[in-house]
């Protein structure tokens, strides 16, 4: 087990140098100036070339990836063109901010999709089923950034219910875990819950339906079994797909989402990739992604040595 | 006894109660356009916007902007200089001294003085400075070209001289902002520090900031000038880059005010009793147009036909009425406007006989392409009315290809230049402009030694006559003078139709019934000190 762990780790390795690359490449695609940011527009020719002396732009390509490279090795992303902020610094505390809207979603999405789901197998063809069906397609089909938009225009603008923009009266470094702020999360958290929801509902119904209608099911009917024994042996066979699904879509929320962020202004890394891109902070767009792709490097490394450890057949594969 | 204390403690109280509402005016929390709190070390970021709400309130300049009035176009003012002129002894007129004002402390308490200035001006021009900071080098040092050198005389006189006699020193000043050296000393001389505990002298203090998402700044009681003490109890800065974001922001009651709300939420804003505040300032949106060699525009006829060919009052209305129709490059009005004759009417019968005159029928039209932007600062609602102007132009006989390009990369085929190959053939650029002095306003764009990549000339245009006229603008040092040259420039601007002039921005903003005294300049900057919250 060990082995195959330290086997794993050891993949790792060129997946992430092939992360880092392409992340460093990525952004020099897109076209546009990144000193823009932060020199007036007329600046003469002279003046952009000093400045982009003083920031390595006028070395090549690779040279500065050489450098980006060793530095990041030392944990130093750089500073960021545009604020001069430590990019470590600023993606740390957009990674905190993320993790918190996703912790909700995460809640609010599978325990929704898990109900829905179920309600909707166990009562496949009724008026319940449909319901839950309509529920969960409306999920994955409405455009988030769509929904998000109209729960600001219903529950902010017109009922003043809750609040539409930020992290709190004080910001998100004054954050807590009291109504005085987690008001501010429900609707992004909401709106981003909507997705997993729908794809946790649609599969969850599909698995229940799908068991309910096998021959053990039957049998553990005939032979008299209450229902609430048939529904804990239902869970417990639907239980390792939908935990593979709901695995997939928590990668997917913590990776945050620009759109949702950018229209509640929530300060995560949708919201600081958005900024970045917008004002061509290379250092900060390389250090975000770098960062958000490590993380689901990590989580696929997690997840294989748990469904290792939890198969022994995957690790002779 | 015991009843006169008890009725002096009461009355006492209420006195209280009433200085208490003399100055508790409330918070004022405004949504603005910037994605990051404005750089707070003194020479701000994020342009116009950043000058706005971390400039001209943390700090001031030697000279400042006049922004008291809504009526007329704002001009400069004393600010830590009480006057300025050529030192009289020099006769190349380069040798500038400016009288500082007595008794101007720093946030921190630190005296303002002539050195202060030089410390400021080294930080920025001297890279081997200890204070030197290319951040705010970056913003500064372009903005004062003129300056060769400089020195304080005593404590309250400053001497600066110019590489060749410029009259427009003046209007470079105002653009820096001066921060306090023993601030920069107590905070280990770290401009990183600094920029969480700044200093200036300005009638706002930053308390703190968390960065993209809010600052706070409340009122510097000791200001120089007594009649521009904030009266608000704090203001709040929120950065909300999203215009959608932003109305939902003022309508749910988390900010009161919002900078730019798209026009097409104005009509549901005035209905849900915001106030939308707008007015003319020093803006335009234009098609530069390119006068390389092979350039269509070159010809005068094709240039006048198409400022006869918009509809600008149409135009007004697709904005819901948020813009300005232009009557030249700088909005009418102006003191630098002049009389031009050439009127820029919708007259598309006139711009049609012009174009036959040089060859173009709308069945035979003039074919070209020019460079456009989805999206960018100041560009306003550029798709739609860049195609409202290429249904105009086609109706006369103009053929317009658009090539668009993403607004930064537009900025960087402007700097290199209409005969660039990154221009890729286009023969005009929709750009905006930032035009609130001489060089902004007129020089940067036409100067024949300002052709790229010496400087923004982005058309290539060269007229020794108009060189002539800028070099008596830098010459004429009387600001009276200097005006009828300024407007004779403009005059020739529009008379020789030399852009396709289209509108004006109103910098419009919205906030709440509650925003009380506010006075919106006539300019890229604004005063927050008047302003106070109902209850």
């Amino acid at each position: 087990m060990l082995l195959y762990a330290l086997k794993r780790l050891v993949y790792v390795l060129p997946v992430a140098f092939g992360v880092s690359i392409v992340c460093f490449l990525l952004v020099h695609l897109a076209p546009g100036d990144p000193l823009t940011a932060i020199m007036p527009i007329d600046a003469t020719a002279e003046q952009q070339a000093q400045m982009r002396a003083a920031y390595g732009f006028d070395k090549p390509l690779p040279v500065q990836y050489g450098i980006w490279l060793f530095k990041v090795l030392q944990g130093d992303l750089g500073a960021s063109i545009a604020s001069g902020r430590p990019v470590a610094s600023e993606v740390g505390r957009a990674v905190g901010n993320s993790l918190i809207l996703a912790s909700l979603a995460t809640l609010i999405g599978f325990g929704f999709g898990t109900f829905f789901g179920f309600v909707a197998g166990y009562f496949r063809g009724s008026p319940l089923d449909r319901l839950a069906s309509v529920v969960s397609i409306l999920g994955v089909s409405v455009p988030h950034y769509w929904l998000g938009m109209v729960m600001v225009i219903v529950f902010s603008a017109l009922l003043g219910w809750l609040p539409s923009t930020g992290a709190g009266p004080g910001g998100s470094t004054a954050w807590r875990f009291d109504w005085e702020h987690l008001q501010y999360i429900i609707l992004p958290a909401v709106t981003m819950s909507a997705i997993p929801m729908g794809i946790i509902a649609r599969t969850v119904r599909a698995l229940v339906a799908d068991i309910l209608s096998q021959d053990f099911v039957q049998a553990l009917r005939a032979k008299g079994m209450g229902e609430w024994p048939v529904f804990k042996h239902v869970v417990r066979n639907a239980a390792p797909t939908a935990l593979a699904v709901m695995g997939l879509q928590l990668g997917y929320l913590l990776g945050g989402s620009i759109l949702i962020e950018t229209v509640f202004a929530w300060p995560g890394t949708g919201f600081l990739l958005n900024t970045a891109i917008f004002q061509r902070d290379l250092p900060l767009l390389q250090g975000t992604i770098l960062v958000l792709a490590l993380f689901f490097v990590a989580l696929n490394l997690i997840v294989d040595v748990l469904q290792s450890s939890l198969d022994p057949r995957i690790q002779r594969g | 006894m015991r009843s006169l204390a008890l009725r002096t403690v009461c009355v006492l109280a209420l006195l209280q109660s009433f200085a208490g509402s003399a100055w508790a005016q409330g918070t004022l929390r405004i949504g603005m356009t910037a994605s990051d709190i404005p750089l707070t070390t003194g020479q701000t970021d994020n342009g116009g916007e950043g000058q706005r709400f971390m400039g001209y309130t943390v700090y001031d300049a030697l000279i400042n902007w006049d922004l008291s009035s809504a009526t007329k176009p704002s001009d400069l003012m004393p600010g830590l200089a009480l006057s300025w002129g050529l030192d009289p002894a020099e006769a190349a007129k380069t040798k500038w001294l400016f009288k500082l004002r007595p008794g101007v402390k720093f946030h921190d308490g630190s005296d303002f003085t002539a050195e202060s200035v030089v410390w400021n001006l080294d930080k920025l021009l001297k890279n081997d400075a200890p204070q030197f900071d290319p951040r705010q080098s970056a913003q500064g040092k372009s903005r004062i070209p003129a300056v060769a050198s400089y020195r304080a005389v005593d404590p309250l006189t400053l001497e600066i001289t110019t590489k060749s006699p410029d009259a427009t020193l003046p209007y470079q000043l105002a653009w820096i902002l001066m921060s306090s050296p023993a601030n920069w000393e107590k905070q280990g001389k770290s401009w990183d520090n600094v920029a969480k505990s700044p200093s200036g002298t300005g009638p706002w203090r930053l308390t703190g900031f968390v960065p993209r998402e809010r600052a706070e700044l409340v009122p510097n009681p000791g200001y120089w000038d007594k009649a521009r003490v904030p009266k608000l109890d704090k203001m709040v800065l929120i950065p909300l880059p999203e215009a959608n974001a932003r109305v939902a922001a003022l309508r749910s009651g988390q900010v009161d005010w919002i900078e730019a709300p798209a026009p097409d939420a104005a009509q549901s804003l005035t209905s849900a009793g915001f106030k939308i505040v707008m007015n003319a300032y020093p803006h335009n949106w234009t098609w530069h147009l390119s006068r390389a060699e092979g350039s269509p525009w070159n010809d005068i006829r094709v240039r006048k036909a198409a400022n006869l060919a918009i509809d600008r009052e149409g135009m007004k209305e697709l904005l819901s009425g948020m813009m300005i129709p232009a009557e030249g490059f700088f909005p009418p009005g102006h003191q630098w406007f002049g009389k031009p004759s050439f009127k820029l009417e919708y007259k598309p019968e006139e711009a049609k006989k012009l174009l036959k005159e040089a060859g173009f029928t709308p069945e035979k039209p003039l074919v070209t392409k020019i460079l456009i932007s989805p999206s960018g600062s100041g560009q306003m609602q550029p798709l739609p009315m860049n195609e409202f102007v290429q249904q105009n132009l086609a109706d006369v006989g103009i053929k317009v290809d658009f090539e668009v390009v993403e607004w930064n990369q537009l900025i960087n085929i402007w700097r290199a230049g209409a005969k660039d190959a990154s221009s890729r053939g286009g023969t005009a650029m929709n750009y905006t402009y930032f035009i609130q002095d001489p060089f902004t306003g007129f020089i940067r764009h036409l100067q024949c030694n300002l052709a790229p990549p010496a400087g923004t000339n982005w058309g290539n245009y060269c007229d020794p006559e108009m060189d002539k006229l800028f070099d008596q603008v830098r010459n004429t040092f009387d600001p009276k003078e200097q005006t009828a040259i300024l407007q004779k420039i403009h005059e020739k601007y529009v008379d020789d139709a030399l852009f396709l002039m289209v509108t004006h921005d109103v910098n419009p903003r919205a906030m709440t019934a509650k925003v009380k005294g506010f006075v919106q300049a006539q300019n890229w900057f604004q005063d927050f000190s008047p302003i106070t919250m109902d209850k």
